[in-house]
């Protein structure tokens, strides 16, 4: 397994590499650049910003300085400085000697931020955001889909895929401003819009208060990003649960004289969450990486307008970050299934 | 010797986007204590469906049991609760299955499925049913046994895992063991010693066995008795040197026929019946085997014949007598 595991890690930054070159040269090959505006830049100026972020040099150049400051840990004996091009996301002290790593440069359009910044405060909001979303989806949609297929073909069944079917066909742009007339315009419980979690994060991502200032916040937008997710797994647990049940060892269960309990919980669910569980990594990252229009609908300081907008205002350094953010958490939550996956299923060996 | 189990009557109907399939019309049997019987015939005559509508293992919808009984110790199995019948399977009546592949569980340990029985029906420790299931690994033959409890199926050949799929279904010492094409997906050889490790075990614990086969070869060394089924329906039934000396059935004589001897000097080819299975979606007026049989004569196709006593113990559902050729 530890084997199999580094493979991975080595297989992460290939992936890394790739999208990195990809994306680079995507968004350069795109017209336009960050600094232009409706009424041009006097020229001067423009050629000192293409200077001071170097976009005045060749493109593998630029390429290379990029990989460079972010890839390469820096040693240094100075401390690290507030100073917008010497942000890193590692800074470690070992004797006198300072270890920088991780530096994904400034931001061009939110002025006196980096990317670092951006990782450091709006991340842990998305990833708690995503995270409490992933979890709906599965306390809403296991019980769900294991309902609707022991009791298949009766009214159980029908609500159970009526709600999956509503579930992902009305989208968060509608059900988001839904919640929030009900819950926050109507009945007043909750507030409309906000985030109650502040740094510093546990962990780099974690509340450090779980307290009703942070739950206040914290119902309607993860019940409106993962209610879609949910349907998504109540069919594919629905599904899966059904076939297992008309397998020869569920046969063999009865045979032997087990409560019908005893056969469904011991004999036919773990073997039935093996396919949901492949799906968990991809839809962790595609809660994560899709939070947009959900941080937009209760105004939520996370990733998905940094990501969103950094694409047309050309903001390199923002592009490149959270695209291989993005690449780390999608390579990470596959992982973490496989891993998973071993442990649900022992035929599965990875070494 | 008693009746350990009776058998009348016994229908079973599956109901499917073709219509209704007849698979069991109307099969009576009985068990004795202690004693072997076969259950012969070719794919699809419903013998599988025989036996799982005893323990009521059909799976319903599609499928029904709509008529019979199947009495033993002097209660029916098919009007029982679903807990009297539970506490029966795996205790009492306990099955083998055909494909030991797909039969166990392939994300529990050995050790765990073997034990279960042991821990629902009598109550056992999980310590103590994993040392009673240790001892019948070793009955049938496992090496190794007690490691190899924490093994998961799929590192057991088949062979191996249809010894433990035995030791499971004797793991509570049952009176009747149900084995349903046991052999079928196993090696020439390793069928071999499945069937003397099976006849061991009876003569070491004195079980009474149902052996579900469509070899009758098999069924020689090994059964009392043979009941032959073709198309739901169980067309001969005899003691099992009577049914080799006197096959009497147009199909039993079929089936003989198809086995290859070794006594043969002449190398005829091996016969084979012609024609094909009955197609089960109506309750035939005529006999079922009256399409592929050489002996019918107009009486067949007008009538259904039911059993009727040709010897002692020996009973046949047939209108003609193939000795002569003329109907009884
Ligand atoms: N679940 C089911 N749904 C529909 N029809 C079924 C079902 N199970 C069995 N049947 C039908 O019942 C008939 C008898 O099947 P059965 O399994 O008893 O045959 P068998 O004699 O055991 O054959 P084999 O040697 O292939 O195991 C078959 O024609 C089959 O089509
Ligand atoms: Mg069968």
């Amino acid at each position: 397994m530890g084997r199999y595991i580094a493979r991975r890690l080595i297989y992460l930054f290939v992936v890394l590499f790739v999208v990195s070159v990809i994306t680079f040269g995507l968004m350069h090959a795109v017209p336009g650049g960050p600094f232009d505006r409706e009424k041009k830049l006097p020229k001067e100026i423009m050629e000192n910003l293409n200077k001071r972020y170097h976009l005045d040099e060749p493109l593998v150049m630029q390429y290379g300085r990029y990989m460079y400051d972010v890839m390469i840990p820096h040693f240094s004996i100075k401390a690290p400085t507030s100073s917008l091009l010497d942000d890193h996301l590692f800074n470690v002290k070992v004797g006198p000697i300072w270890i920088k790593w991780m530096n994904f440069g400034p931001s061009y359009s939110s002025r006196s931020r980096t990317v670092n910044d951006i990782f450091r405060d709006q991340l842990p909001i998305s990833m708690q955001l995503g995270l409490m979303a992933l979890f709906v989806a599965l306390v809403i949609g296991l019980p769900l889909g294991i309902l609707a297929a022991l009791k298949q073909n009766t009214i159980f069944d029908y609500l159970g895929m009526s709600v999956a079917i509503f579930g992902v066909s009305v989208p968060v742009i509608v059900l988001g401003p839904i919640l929030i007339y009900i819950f926050g315009v109507s009945l007043k419980l909750l507030p409309p819009t906000g985030w109650g979690a502040k740094p510093p994060y546990v962990l780099g991502f974690l509340p450090a208060k779980l307290d009703w200032n942070f739950w206040k916040y914290a119902i309607m937008p993860p019940i409106a990003l993962g209610l879609g997710s949910s349907a998504i797994i109540a069919r594919l647990t629905r599904a899966s649960l059904l076939q297992v049940i008309r397998e020869d060892y569920i046969r063999t269960a009865r045979a032997k004289g087990l409560q019908e309990r005893l056969v469904i919980t011991r004999h036919a669910l773990k073997n039935s969450l093996i396919p949901v569980v492949t799906i968990l990594g991809p839809m962790f990252a595609a809660l994560v990486t899709g939070t947009f229009v959900t941080e937009l609908t209760f105004g939520i300081p996370g990733m998905g307008k940094y990501f969103v907008t950094s694409i047309t205002n050309r903001d390199y350094p923002v592009i490149m970050g959270t695209i291989l953010l993005y690449v780390v958490f999608l390579v990470i939550a596959n992982l973490v299934v496989d891993i998973l996956y071993a442990y649900l299923d022992p035929r599965i060996r990875y070494d | 010797m008693t009746d350990l189990l009776t058998v009348a009557g016994l229908e079973t109907q599956f109901r499917t986007r073709e219509g209704l399939v007849h698979a069991v019309n109307g099969v009576s049997f009985n068990l004795k204590e202690g004693e072997t019987l076969g259950i012969v015939g070719e794919s699809g005559c419903g013998k599988s469906v025989t036996v799982m509508s005893m323990l009521r293992l059909i799976p319903s919808p599609p499928g029904k049991v709509v008529a019979g009984q199947a009495i033993y110790q002097g209660k029916d199995l098919l009007k029982m609760s679903d807990e009297e019948i539970r506490h029966i399977r795996g205790a009492q009546i306990s099955m083998v299955f055909q494909d030991p592949m797909t039969s166990f569980n392939p994300v529990l340990t050995i050790g765990r499925q073997l034990a279960e029985p042991l821990e629902i029906h009598n109550g056992l420790s999980l310590q103590q049913a994993y040392d009673r299931a240790v001892q019948m690994l070793e009955m049938v033959g496992i090496p190794r046994a007690k490691e190899r409890l924490n093994d998961y199926p799929h590192q057991f050949s088949g062979g191996m895992r249809q010894r433990v799929m035995i030791a499971m279904a004797l793991i509570c010492s049952p009176q009747i063991l149900i084995a349903d094409e046991p052999t079928t997906a196993l090696d020439v050889t390793i069928q071999a010693q499945i069937v003397e490790l099976v006849k061991r075990l009876r003569d070491e614990l004195g079980m009474a066995i149902i052996w579900i086969t469509h070899d009758l070869g098999i069924i020689a060394g090994l059964a009392d008795r043979v009941s032959v089924m073709y198309g739901g329906y169980i067309i001969e039934e005899a003691l099992v040197k009577e049914l080799y000396a006197n096959p009497t059935h147009p199909y039993t004589l079929g089936l003989l026929n198809s086995l290859p001897r070794m006594d043969e000097t002449d190398h005829r080819r091996l016969y084979s019946i012609d024609g094909l299975p009955p197609v089960l979606l109506e309750k035939p007026n005529y006999c079922p085997f009256a399409p592929r049989c050489a002996y019918a004569v107009e009486h067949c196709w007008h009538e259904n014949p039911s059993l009727i006593p040709v010897g002692p113990g020996h009973t046949v559902a047939c209108w003609v007598d193939p000795a002569t050729g003329r109907e009884r």
